[in-house]
């Protein structure tokens, strides 16, 4: 069918949903990877996350800032952006967009509040002049900081983490829905693509974590806590084994059941995506890290600190490679053969365009540069004693 | 510095509180209005100025494509193009040519989306089956478009035509992603997604869209199927038909004559 010819509907010529669609489901994977992990210490009581445990929270906070962006720069009409959340149209599944990240963005916002009240008023007794002033308007002029009030503050992050975790999943899991269901394109339609989209957004998180955990510490000149390390390791394995084994699985269903669809999309795969697909999510993205993360989770007692540092910052960076590979292939790969299953286009992004890669660079650096301006707010690190909800 | 307030009595309250319930109902009232279909100014409906007979629960249109006698000439992708101002590179309807070897090889193209018509090709195999298929929007009852479009700009009117409000779409283009026959793209200038309406400018003053007026052949025909007499109505009720795409289920209502199992 496919061999000889290479016909695209007209139409099909261009590419409509860009790199910032790839960048949108990439942010919002780090937001909901980022708060899992915060919830993993401040609901399930993982002990040894309590290092990260603010970081992770304010990394969500830092993405999900911008996470509206690469939407507004997709748009061709973003000033008509709200319409969605003041004319929603019940049946799109785009349309829950605007109330669930508002949702999500509530939760999490209180949460850091509550989570950094006690050093907000510390910040607001101890300073003067305007400095004091930020931080007056930051303690929204709350100022009990008996054991009664911290043990409150307590119970209610407790809660509101607990409700963040479906939030978190919710808002991204509906994302990769965004994709799923949509029966015009075979690569998408899947019910698998939120669950794949949710558990990669984990790998992501984490990963994310390790990388901006470690550099930290390296710019402070402090140690890195090891059972911290070892435990992202720990977790960081387990969800790319889920998230990878999801992947191939979608594949070898495709494959397997040999539907129309197999001619076009196992042709995707082996040329036009054989990069990204094959080189990136799959080998240098997926198989080397678990390589890596396997040695440090099976070999952890006898791994010198500096060992484990360097394999889990590598399995880090490669799988933040891995997941964007993997939206990339998604988005575009989705759009790249046309609907007539016949033929195929080319998307490359151009460097300076409105959709193009240096803001999708820049929707990466700004998080980073959010997470050390809250860093210069409020402590994000310190010892373990002095972190009074952490 | 500030005005002091009122202080708060009984008969203040009952009135301030009688004020917030009206302005909620006003505001509770407009809010379906808002989201109902587009507002006046860009929306069809009973009274249009232009054609004041017109009346839309009167109408169900169905388009009608006989392959069998589509001869490839364009003339309809190119009168669409001037009746609708549609921007090069984008295309409302093309005409697609198959070329079939005995062997089940195949070639299509749609040049231009076929609007200066076909050249002679060399397929690299033996023709033993030829035909042109033209292709426009399928205006589905269950149309996968609408239902993705997250403000309503994209909607259905009464007599089964599908329209964009472009003065509402927010260009996201899930549209066009969603549709799957390729018949939607974002225009390059307004940014809103556009696609065929049947020339729904014309279809509601009595006239055929333009692409059925221009075809010389008779390939394209349009038709109403509240009325008796409709030559496609009868077409449908006594021919063999097909859609394009049928495991979809978006219940198209383009019909073709002579499809063969290659057009997708």
């Amino acid at each position: 069918m496919l061999a000889s010819v290479n016909y695209l509907f007209p139409n099909d010529l261009h590419i409509h949903w860009s790199l910032m669609i790839v960048m949108y489901p990439y942010i919002t994977g780090l937001v909901a990877g980022a708060f899992i992990v915060s919830s993993l210490y401040h609901v399930f009581g993982k002990e040894e996350f309590r290092p990260i445990a603010r970081l992770s929270l304010l990394t969500s906070l830092a993405f999900l800032v911008v996470a509206t962006c690469p939407l507004l720069l997709h748009l061709g009409h973003p000033e008509r952006a709200l319409n969605i959340m003041i004319t929603p149209h019940t049946t799109s599944a785009m349309a829950g967009f605007g109330f669930l990240y508002s949702i999500y963005m509530i939760i999490l916002v209180l949460e850091v509040w509550l989570v950094f009240r006690i050093d907000i008023i510390e910040q607001a007794r101890g300073t003067t002049g305007w400095r004091r002033r930020g931080y007056q308007l930051l303690a929204l002029g709350v100022y009990d900081t008996s054991p009664e009030a911290r043990a409150l503050d307590h119970k209610v992050v407790t809660v509101l983490a607990a409700i963040g975790i479906p939030a978190a999943c919710m808002l991204h899991g509906y994302v990769g829905f965004l994709f799923g269901g949509i029966k015009a394109n075979p690569w998408w339609s899947t019910p698998l693509m939120p669950i794949i989209f949710l558990f990669s957004a984990v790998v992501s998180g984490i990963a994310a974590l390790i990388i901006f955990y470690q550099v930290a510490m390296k710019v402070r000149g402090e140690e890195i806590d090891q059972p911290c390390i070892s435990a992202l390791a720990r977790w960081l394995w387990l969800f790319m084994i889920i998230s990878v084994s999801l992947e191939l699985l979608e594949i070898i269903s495709l494959a397997y059941e040999r539907a129309e669809e197999w001619e076009v999309i196992s042709e995707l795969i082996t040329h036009q995506l054989s990069f990204s697909y094959i080189s990136l999510q799959m080998i240098i993205g997926a198989l080397i890290p678990f390589i890596l993360l396997m040695t440090t989770v099976l070999l952890d007692r006898f791994l010198h600190p500096r060992v484990r540092n360097s394999l889990t910052f590598i399995a880090g960076t490669l799988l933040l490679i891995q997941v964007m590979a993997m939206r990339w292939n998604v988005v575009i790969g989705g759009q790249i053969f046309s609907k007539s299953f016949r033929g195929f286009r080319d998307y490359h992004p151009h460097f300076l365009e409105r959709e193009g890669v240096l803001p999708a660079i820049l929707l990466v650096i700004i998080p980073c540069v959010l997470l050390y301006l809250f860093h210069r707010v409020v402590p994000m690190f310190g010892k373990r004693t002095d972190l009074s909800q952490g | 510095m500030t005005k002091p307030l009122e202080p708060l009595t009984r008969r203040n309250f009952v009135k301030k509180g009688c004020e917030l319930a009206a302005s909620a109902v006003l505001f509770l009232g407009i809010l379906p209005m808002k989201t109902a279909r587009g507002s006046s100014m860009t929306t069809p409906h009973n009274n249009d100025s232009d054609s004041p007979q017109y009346d839309w629960e009167e109408h169900l249109y169905a388009f009608l494509v006989d392959t069998r006698k589509c001869i490839g000439c364009g003339i309809c992708v190119k009168a669409c193009r001037i009746e609708n101002n549609v921007p090069e590179g984008f295309y409302r309807t093309w005409v697609e040519r198959y070329e079939i070897s005995e062997r089940g090889e195949v070639y299509v193209d749609s040049p231009k989306g076929g609007q200066e018509g076909f050249t002679p090709i060399e397929p690299g195999f033996k023709t033993t089956k030829g035909f042109f298929v033209p292709k426009l929007c399928n205006h589905c009852d269950n149309t996968p478009c609408t239902q993705v479009c997250p403000v309503g700009a994209s909607y259905s009117t009464k007599e089964g035509v599908v329209l964009v409000d472009s003065k509402r779409c927010i260009g996201c283009g899930y549209c066009v992603q969603a549709c799957p026959y390729a018949s939607r793209y974002l225009h390059p200038v307004t940014k809103t997604a556009d696609k065929c309406t049947w020339c729904y400018h014309r279809i509601t003053k009595g006239l055929p869209p333009a692409c059925v007026q221009a075809c010389p052949v008779g390939a394209r025909q349009f038709g109403d199927l509240k009325k008796e007499d409709d030559p496609v109505r009868k077409v449908l009720a006594t021919e063999r038909i097909s859609v394009l795409q049928m495991e979809k289920l978006t219940k198209p209502n383009c019909y073709y004559i002579g499809l063969d199992k290659e057009v997708r």
